[in-house]
């Protein structure tokens, strides 16, 4: 092997790196959490009686989950071009992901409501509480424990996702790694930097995950 | 459009995406029968093997898993390239593919061998079967019936993430219909017909996947 690896042009850049490290943490936190938002009513409008809510949330849901985060990413950035609508890198990235996050959580979040059979509900509200009381207190927290492994996983692989960004222009963590590529071509050094960070994050989410899921579930069963 | 440097979207074009779709078939195929072997026989080793074998595998597995696959691709090309064996791009793809199959099949495997249990084990030992016979009459029948939806789940998952190798120079459809964009700057509908492509492969088998779960946990 004739290569003499270079670090020092990636410690000189670690700044730059955690600070686009920052920047995939915001974009994965935000789609995260307009990703929840959505899937949740979607997971609503697929269970409604009414067709035209029903209808379009199945879409939604089976092209999220059967087609590639990166074409969804594309079109999100490119397609809509021709409708002369113009998302910026972020805005596309963000949208994309969201798009599919909300998918892949309307199906997490059926099976957490499935989970807690409906006579739980009904117990309830015959021991006098009311709809929204019964909901808050009986059925709401059993899914969020149902959901909750699942909901992680996801943000983590939102996270892994968001490094496509790089293909759309977005300057996040991959994109920071490719523009410090393209001038010094370290492609090697540079590219094992941003993939030891993205582990780090992965890990640290994960624990911190399992450390709340611990405190919130503390003593139930699963 | 007279006078424009684009041009209008043809049959040529259609053909040349149809290429790209046989590419995007072909690299999927070849990663998901290796990486399902190789995932298959990691699966055991983690199921089966002592601690130290157990932990040290389940800790590199979980790199591929923790590590975007955009970057593994990116590293591994790179990687062959100092290591003065630089590889087409097909190939480089295809081996990372593989080994990121490998890592998710092995999840499922030994959730598979986990699932017949131990009792199930020492029973057929007890009647006089051999390890590899327990292996191949007992574990492998029962445990496949649990897992087989999940592995289609990771194969599919393996289709769409072909997509990626377009980022080291893979000409797949991905790829195949952003240069048709730029040619053509009909994008919408190129992206109508890629779409399309990746559901109707998608879509069926997933449908069917579920449909044998729901009639195998009766």
């Amino acid at each position: 092997m004739n290569y003499n690896f270079l670090w020092l042009p990636v410690f000189n850049a670690l700044p730059e790196l955690a600070r686009a490290a920052l920047v995939t943490l915001e974009v994965s936190v935000v789609s995260m959490v307009i990703g929840l938002g959505l899937g949740l009513l979607l997971c609503f409008a697929r269970r409604s009686d009414r067709r035209l809510a029903r209808w379009p949330a199945s879409v939604w849901v089976e092209v999220a989950r059967n087609t590639p985060v990166l074409f969804q990413i594309f079109v999100f950035y490119w397609g809509l071009g021709e409708f002369g609508l113009f998302l910026s890198s972020y805005v596309a990235v963000v949208s994309a992901l969201a798009f599919n996050t909300a998918g892949y959580m309307a199906e997490t979040f059926r099976g957490g409501f499935a989970a807690v059979p409906e006579t739980q509900l009904k117990a309830a509200r015959s021991l006098g509480m009311s709809f929204i009381q019964a909901n808050a207190r009986i059925v709401v927290p059993q899914v969020i424990r149902a959901v909750w492994y699942p909901m992680t996983n996801q943000f983590v692989w939102v996270i892994l996702m968001s490094s496509l960004g790089m293909l759309a222009g977005l300057r996040e963590l991959s994109g920071e790694t490719q523009y410090f590529n393209s001038r010094t071509f370290r492609t090697f050094e540079f590219f094992f930097a941003a993939a030891v960070i993205y582990y780090l994050i992965a890990k640290l989410v994960m624990l911190g995950a399992r450390i709340i899921g611990w405190r919130l579930f503390r003593g139930q069963p699963l | 459009m007279n006078g424009s440097v684009f041009t209008a979207l043809d049959w040529g074009d259609v053909f040349f995406l149809g290429e790209a779709a046989l590419r995007t078939v072909q690299i999927s195929v070849i990663a998901i029968i290796v990486g399902s072997l190789l995932g298959v026989l990691l699966g055991w080793t983690l199921a089966a093997g002592g601690w130290l074998v157990r932990l040290s595998t389940s800790g590199v597995l979980d790199v591929f898993r923790s590590v975007p696959l955009l970057i593994q691709l990116i590293l591994f090309d790179s990687f062959v390239a100092i290591a003065g064996y630089p590889m087409q791009a097909f190939w480089s793809g295809t081996i990372v593919l593989s080994v990121y199959c490998a890592a998710l099949v092995a999840m499922v495997a030994r959730a598979g061998i986990e699932n017949v249990g131990r009792d199930m084990q020492r029973a057929s030992r007890s009647l006089g079967m051999s390890y590899l016979q327990t292996m191949r009459h007992v574990v492998w029948p029962i445990g496949l019936r649990t897992v087989f939806p999940s592995w289609i789940g990771v194969s599919l998952s393996i289709v769409k993430d072909s997509a990626l190798v377009s980022a080291i120079g893979y000409i797949e459809l991905l790829r195949a219909s952003q240069i048709l964009n730029t040619k053509t700057q009909e994008s919408f509908k190129i992206m109508l017909l890629v779409g399309l492509f990746y559901f109707l492969i998608s879509y069926p088998i997933s449908r069917w996947g579920d449909r044998l779960e729901r009639r195998w946990k009766k």
